[in-house]
């Protein structure tokens, strides 16, 4: 498919969409405007997609990619432009409108009843009776047919997280779609997962099913789709074939610029100081559908960064509470920090022994969104920074740390009164990171630290993380995405159902094992689930962790 | 034509401090029209109930008398409520306040020396500490709401008031009457001004919203309640203590609250009586509110709501009206306020398009 097939013409008489060449296509939104308080999210976007086609709609977050699609689902309205589908002019007022006319869309967070069945939450979305007649059956035949295994009458609560997306496909699959939309679904799989998901969808194509796939993932891109649409605030800014593309020239394409990529320094030596060990960390959850931690034992030295991979929901925020205090623990000696035990201590007392915490959330958790800024750099900053002597707050202080997290870590903003929630998500991290670094801890813990943000300003806070580690703290990284601890970590460790593997040196370890891990098939330690694991490599994630569980 | 409201994205600094005053000036209207359709001319009403009670400078002191425990109870309240602790019983920890103080005040009876005063001031605030420690208590261990367990409390006060100055404590000499004897000379508050009533409550009202103002916007301690209450996983990220928190907030409430019960009793009334307060407790809340949970904001709004008795009691003598009005119009104060806080997080668009079904679904979709 060559570009200038695609390129639409911009202008906006009728007869563009009568125009040969283009009848045949599936979707073709011209000059698509979307406009919310404060923000173009859209403006006059293009977009033709083909029958049978897998299209990348590739862009950083807040590009716009969200709220394209949430028109062709018809979840938004657009406030001009014009949609045709299938040569006919249409107006999709709601996702049920889009979904008779043929478009399905998995999003990136599920809509599951924990507590039902596979096949109760499908019924749930049918509103025909005659349709839920014989429902199990038909998702057994689905599931079977697109190796999309599921048994429908499990509850949800038992399945992983790459089970529930199966869930979500086989509901729109059903119906029959002529266009599938999935939403960023990989950034919750293991790299098996991932590759299954990819065989299913190139099948689904192969039979006429349009897929619009969401992502800014590039290599997954460079190796699913055969076509490219790249956005950039809000509006198309490329259109390619992303298998000739290289990786470099699409991100320079997505972010507008080169951004240099962060390099992880050399390991350690063997005999730098323990600054935070964890022993036999063993915790319930006091959530219903929580993750309790089972025997968690890790130690990072000075010097080294430790990654903690795992896919969402097994276990990372009970560890990251766990190990900032936010719950105690009944055992003082499962958490050292700088050989001190501090099970007992709440966020403010590791503080003073030079820990810091960057937690997963920014807005609410990592931030106060209301507050300003230089109120939030005293949030966490106050006691290491000696802010309120006296148990009154100097204001003068107060503003010059926050003023020299802004300009150390080039927090773009009107100043230090500026609103925390009316940041970027990218400048808001910078300043979230800044603020714990700028305490010169010996220990840093960061959850998810480049979640949501713009790849400048994941890079710039990858650097950060590693002169940091230079300078000689401990820095561990609890995160979903395995490209960013594979650059930047020394060592890597999974967690899975709540249990930790042993980290190991990243060059010794191969993405096969790290998925393996990731989906419960643990090493030699677990002589059970090693037996069970012996027909490898057949029997994936699920069926290795249902054996861990046994 | 339609009414829609759109999200600002961010609270509105200019409705904040508007909205109150939108709401004063709807109130007044209503009552306007109230008063007309209750056969008065509105124009002489309203001056009888909003104006007259402070052309005197007797209606001035007895103003500042009556804001005093509003404005004391509303500033600990202020401070809970910036927390999300809602603390709505300040009745009945200002009921226990004058319990506790009224108690000693007839223990010593005419006798008692200088140091009878200051320690009614101290079993004031203990009093109302006391009653509210109990809500705190259920809310710290079992999760109990303290909306519920405070507000439910205010009874048991009230009942336990009325069995005290029925029974034990009611005085011999009283023709049966439901009161205790009048306190002695050591155990009244002092008098400012000669010839007022104006009592050294109303200074320390003054005192304690300064006070709060300081605690709220300059001290570590006003930080942790603002962010436990816009954040509460901020905090705890912080490492502020909730439960700590909530202990606080509900002392400085109760403890404010029966400070306000002791000078009631100690000043203006003299002597424990079933009726000790015209509900000075719940009008607290409106008071808080109204001065946007800010002490400052709080002593203008306290002499607003103190206007509102004077004007009731006015309203009844010279036209003849119900007391009831003075509730009438906290009510709709509170009401108009509520409504016309909406518009700091929202804008108001008046739409005239048709109603033409495509259009309609189209404004529904944008709308979600």
């Amino acid at each position: 498919m060559t570009g200038d097939e695609i390129l639409p013409p911009t202008g906006k008489g009728p007869a563009t969409a009568t125009s040969l060449g283009f009848e045949s296509a599936l979707l073709r939104l011209t000059a698509i405007s979307k406009r919310f308080p404060g923000c173009l999210a859209n403006d006059a976007v293009d977009l033709v997609i083909q029958p049978g086609e897998i299209h990348a709609l590739l862009g950083e977050n807040g590009a716009g990619k969200s709220t394209l699609v949430k028109i062709i689902y018809g979840v938004q309205q657009p406030d001009q432009g014009e949609i045709i589908w299938q040569g006919q002019p249409v107006r999709i007022g709601n996702p049920a409108q889009a979904r008779q006319l043929g478009i399905g869309m998995v999003f990136q967070h599920f809509s599951l009843f924990e507590s039902l069945t596979v096949a109760e939450n499908i019924a749930l979305g049918i509103n025909d009776a005659a349709l839920r007649r014989g429902l199990a059956g038909r998702i057994a035949e689905i599931s079977e047919a697109y190796g999309l295994p599921l048994d429908p009458q499990r509850a949800v609560h038992d399945l992983s997280v790459g089970e529930r997306q199966r869930i979500e496909i086989v509901r729109c699959l059903l119906q029959n779609p002529k266009l599938l939309i999935m939403d960023e679904p990989t950034s919750v799989l293991t790299p098996q997962e991932v590759e299954r998901l990819f065989t299913t969808l190139r099948r689904l194509a192969s039979e006429g099913c349009a897929i619009l796939y969401i992502s800014h993932k590039l290599e997954e891109i460079r190796s699913l789709c055969r076509h490219a649409t790249i956005m950039r605030q809000g509006r198309v800014v490329a259109e390619c074939d992303p298998r000739v593309e290289t990786a470099e020239h699409l991100a320079e394409l997505m972010i507008g610029s080169r951004v240099a990529s962060a390099r992880r320094t050399a390991v350690v030596a063997g005999e730098a100081a323990a600054r935070l060990k964890v022993d036999h960390l063993s915790l319930r959850s006091d959530e219903k559908f929580g993750i309790d931690l089972k025997d968690v034992s890790f130690m990072v030295k000075s010097g080294e960064i430790l990654g903690i991979a795992g896919v969402a929901g097994n276990g990372q925020g009970e560890l990251m509470a766990a190990l900032s205090g936010e719950v105690r623990l009944a055992d003082a000696g499962a958490i050292r920090i700088n050989g001190t035990a501090v099970g007992l201590a709440g966020p403010a007392g590791r503080r003073r022994l030079k820990a810091a915490f960057v937690p997963e959330e920014r807005n609410g958790h990592g931030a106060v969104g209301p507050l300003p800024l230089d109120e939030n750099a005293f949030l966490s900053g106050y006691a290491t920074r000696n802010l309120a002597p006296g148990g009154l707050i100097n204001v003068t202080r107060m503003r010059d740390f926050a003023g020299r997290i802004i300009g150390a870590f080039d927090v773009r903003c009107r100043g230090v009164q500026s609103e925390a929630r009316s940041l970027s998500g990218g400048n808001l991290q910078k300043f979230i990171v800044g603020r714990e670094i700028l305490q010169e801890p010996d220990l840093l813990i960061v959850a998810q630290p480049t979640w949501g943000v713009d790849a400048g300003a994941a890079a710039a806070i990858h650097q950060a993380l590693l002169d940091l580690a230079a300078k000689g703290a401990a820095v561990v990284i609890i995160s979903q995405d395995l490209d960013e601890i594979l650059a930047v970590c020394h060592q890597i460790a999974v967690i899975n159902l709540g249990r930790l593997s042993v980290p190991r040196p990243v060059q010794s370890i191969s993405i096969e094992e790290i998925g393996l891990l990731m989906g419960g098939i643990h090493d030699s330690a677990d002589h059970n689930s090693a037996d069970s694991a012996g027909t490898l490599p057949k029997p994936l994630a699920e069926d290795g962790e249902r054996a861990a569980q046994a | 034509m339609r009414l829609k409201l759109e999200s600002r994205g961010q609270h509105s600094v200019l409705w904040t401090f508007a909205s109150p005053l939108l709401a004063m000036a709807l109130t007044i209207i209503t009552a306007g029209v109230i008063f007309a359709l209750m056969g008065h001319d509105p124009g002489s009403a309203l001056y009888t109930f909003l104006v007259a009670p402070l052309v005197s400078a007797s209606g001035l002191s007895e103003l500042c008398v009556k804001a005093a425990p509003l404005i004391l109870i509303a500033v600990g309240l202020s401070l809970g409520f910036r927390a999300n602790v809602w603390n709505i019983g300040a009745e009945g920890q200002f009921t226990l306040g004058a319990i506790f103080a009224g108690g000693l005040a007839l223990h010593v009876g005419d006798g008692g020396g200088w140091w009878a005063f200051p320690a009614m001031i101290l079993l004031g605030a203990l009093g109302g500490m006391v009653w509210a420690g109990i809500p705190a208590l259920l809310r710290v261990c079992f999760n109990a709401s303290e909306i519920l367990t405070s507000l439910m409390l205010t009874y048991v006060a009230q009942l336990l008031l009325i069995y005290l100055v029925t029974g034990p404590w009611k005085d011999p000499e009283g023709y049966g009457f439901p009161q205790t004897a009048m306190f002695g000379e050591a155990a009244l508050v002092p008098i400012l001004v000669p010839e007022t009533r104006l009592h050294l409550g109303v200074l320390a009202a003054l005192a304690v919203a300064l006070l709060g103002w300081l605690i709220l916007s300059k001290s570590l301690l006003g930080f942790q309640l603002r962010v436990v209450g816009l954040a509460p996983r901020a905090a705890a990220f912080a490492g502020f203590s909730q439960r700590r928190l909530i202990w606080l907030s509900l002392m400085l409430g109760g403890g404010l609250a029966g400070l306000a019960g002791m000078f009631e009793v100690s000043g203006p009334i003299g002597q424990l009586t079933p009726a000790i307060s015209p509900g000075y407790g719940f009008t607290a809340i409106i008071v808080a509110f109204l001065g946007r949970l800010h002490p400052v904001g709080v002593v203008l709004a306290g002499l607003i709501l103190a206007l509102s008795y004077l004007g009731g009691e006015a309203a009844q003598i010279d036209l003849g009206l119900p007391n009831a009005v003075t509730g009438i119009f906290q009510g709709v104060l509170l009401f108009y306020l509520l409504a016309s806080d909406v518009l700091i997080l929202y804008r108001p668009r008046i739409s005239f398009a048709g109603r033409k079904a495509s259009e309609r679904k189209l404004a529904d979709g944008s709308a979600a």
